[in-house]
């Protein structure tokens, strides 16, 4: 009988460890390979076989990336638009919450469902592009802040959040003669400050992880953020991919993908890396953050 | 017992009227602070739902602004609509839309459960959280690098075919992204990939909130640890698992613009076209825009009416609703 518990126990364990070293490896993997033939020399990297450690190590590909203007300009305009439009949506989305979090606000219950529906309802792609385009947003820094000003669910979050401050200090500053702008900024922003920290760091990684605004409503060079830099990389990858193989052979003692897929590996490093830096400061606030969602729905 | 009623004194239209006035007066700083989220709703959210006219019209992409030129075109009804119902694509479209995201929502909707219920039953805690920060990171990655590393993955000398290789299942390279067959596939697992860590953490609070005691009980009882899974685990689970499993399906027609259009490509289009990336080729690479806005309308139509009934389903399952 013990016999046998501990030898369930231990096939348990068994798959238990191989399951999660598995989940382990999937996803740590791909980050690594790809760190991994970055640093490789590009001409060497072509023979394949490279797994988890550079054969020739080089750092060409990364300094091409610092030599090539425009990428440099992509990576000005992410962080551009990841500083200016962060606090911005972090300050609209709190302000909103704040005031929807009071029920006295005359046409709450219909000003609530006219933010509501636009969660689940919009204008679709094209329709759109041409607001977008007859607000005279194309190619304009704007169009990378305004558009994706608010998040409505994030705003639920701070709703939340506030709804569960106590009363009575607001009550008492109100007595003190404090208006509704008095209590907002001095006691419910500071209050706030956890929420406010979670959906920031949401706002500013999906800044810095955009593309298709970038991509699809500005045309000049200096517009284009890294991550669209970073899709035309891909697709150009992609149509060079479609020559046969045996081309690909051919052509490879030349110039073709040799150096453009080292690159490309190297911007996409350049792209990952910032998200690693901040993810530890993160994870802490995301799993409350996602509770507290998980919660309210 | 009688209940405390304050009957409130009948009012007069324009004692009404007054009060709205002190209303709005008292509130103006409230007003205030909604005022960009309403401008913002306005003309980004419900100027281009105004814009979905476009379906309805013969939109000529010619002189004058916007908003002239659409209330100037040729009214053409449903036209475009029954352009679509008609024309080969819309069979095609639609399959590809279900079949990706139902295989998506079959291989990634288990795994999550799974990692929670294995995190669970870890005892080193070093172990538990190095797993669980490196399986949220592709969470926080774009697609964009996402499909770049699929497709790094998955090339003719990348580490999926050199492990195909070496376990002899083939000899040449397979081209996965070339062939439109393997597509769906490569979606489905690819969203697990980058959601299956993140996922499990609603399911991991849910374990966490079972009574440690059950499984004390059931350990005197004499049950392993797969039994304590299967008899107490899992039926704690059950609500939950319920709850998302039909939130998920009510997004059954949002298959993701990303990972289609960043994984696509005119080899795989046959496979790889979703209404998204249908939309997006017919309107902004083709310039027929009213036939791209009638697509667009229909997906948000059918998707907005699977929302609203999976809500009333969940209403009548579960006593719960989302909205």
């Amino acid at each position: 009988m013990l016999r046998n518990a501990s030898l369930s126990d231990y096939a348990f364990n068994v798959l238990l460890y191989a399951f999660l070293s598995a989940v382990f490896v999937v996803t740590f993997y791909p980050f690594w390979n790809i760190l991994v033939v970055s640093l490789n020399d590009a001409t060497d990297s072509v023979r394949g076989g490279l797994y988890l450690w550079p054969r020739e190590f080089s750092l060409e590909s990364y300094r091409s990336i610092f030599r090539n203007d425009e990428l440099l300009l992509s990576v000005r305009v992410t962080v551009l638009r990841t500083i200016v439009g962060t606090p911005l949506t972090v300050l609209a989305i709190s302000m909103m919450a704040y005031s929807l979090s009071k029920r006295k606000l005359i046409l709450w219950r219909p000003l609530t469902l006219f933010f509501i529906f636009t969660m689940y309802f919009g204008g679709g792609l094209i329709p759109t592009y041409m607001v977008i385009k007859s607000l005279g947003l194309i190619d304009t820094f704007s169009v990378f802040i305004f558009p994706g000003l608010i998040g409505v669910f994030l705003m639920i979050l701070v709703r939340t959040y506030m709804e569960q401050l106590p009363g009575e200090l607001e009550e008492s500053a109100k007595m003190d003669g404090a208006n509704d702008l008095a209590i907002f900024a001095r006691i419910v922003l500071p209050l706030c400050v956890p929420v406010l920290a979670t959906i920031a760091l949401f706002v500013g990684i999906g800044h810095w992880n955009s593309w298709y605004d970038s991509y699809i409503y500005t045309y000049k060079p200096e517009l284009k953020t890294l991550q669209a830099v970073l899709v035309k990389i891909l697709n150009q990858f992609q149509t060079g991919a479609m020559v046969s193989e045996a081309e690909q052979l051919a052509n490879s003692s030349k110039r073709i993908p040799v150096s453009g897929e080292s690159i490309r590996m190297a911007v996409t490093m350049v792209a990952t890396i910032p998200i690693v830096m901040v993810y530890p400061f993160i994870q802490r606030y995301f799993v409350k953050g996602i509770m507290m969602g998980a919660i309210k729905s | 017992m009688e209940p405390a009623v304050t009957i409130s004194p009948q009012r007069t239209k324009t004692e009404r009227r007054r009060n709205w006035k002190t209303l709005v007066v008292e509130q103006r700083y409230l007003l205030l602070m909604l005022l960009p989220a309403l401008l913002w709703a306005i003309f980004f959210c419900y100027l281009p739902m105004a814009g979905l006219y476009m379906a309805f019209v013969n939109y000529q992409p010619s002189l004058g602004g916007f908003w002239t030129k659409l209330f100037q075109s040729e009214f053409v009804g449903m036209d475009w609509f029954q352009y679509f119902f008609r024309n080969g694509d819309f069979y095609k479209i639609m399959r590809n839309t279900i079949a990706s995201t139902m295989l998506t929502l079959v291989i990634s909707f288990p795994v999550p459960i799974l990692i929670a219920i294995a995190l669970n039953e870890v005892r080193g805690a070093l172990f538990k959280k190095t797993v669980q920060t490196v399986s949220y990171l592709p969470h926080f990655i774009s697609w964009v690098i996402a499909a770049n590393i699929i497709v790094t993955m998955l090339s003719s000398g990348g580490i999926v075919n050199d492990i195909l290789k070496w376990l002899n299942l083939t000899d040449t390279s397979i081209l996965f992204l070339q062939e439109g067959r393997y597509f769906w596939w490569i979606v489905a697992l690819g969203n697990t990939w980058k959601e299956m860590g993140y996922n499990s953490i609603i399911f991991l609070a849910a374990i966490s909130s079972i009574n440690l005691e059950l499984f004390e009980a059931a350990k005197v009882d004499g049950a392993d640890r797969f039994q304590q899974i299967r008899y107490i685990t899992l039926p704690h689970l059950k609500p939950t698992i319920v709850i998302l499993l039909i939130l998920a399906l009510g997004g059954v027609l949002n298959a993701g613009f990303d990972q289609h259009y960043l994984l696509g490509n005119g080899l795989n289009q046959d496979f790889s076209d979703v209404l998204s990336t249908y939309s997006f080729r017919y309107g902004l690479q083709n310039s027929m825009f009213s036939y791209a806005s009638a697509v667009g309308l229909f997906n948000s139509v059918v998707a907005f009416l699977m929302v609203v009934l999976v809500n009333y389903a969940s209403k009548k399952l579960n006593d719960q609703s989302l909205f």
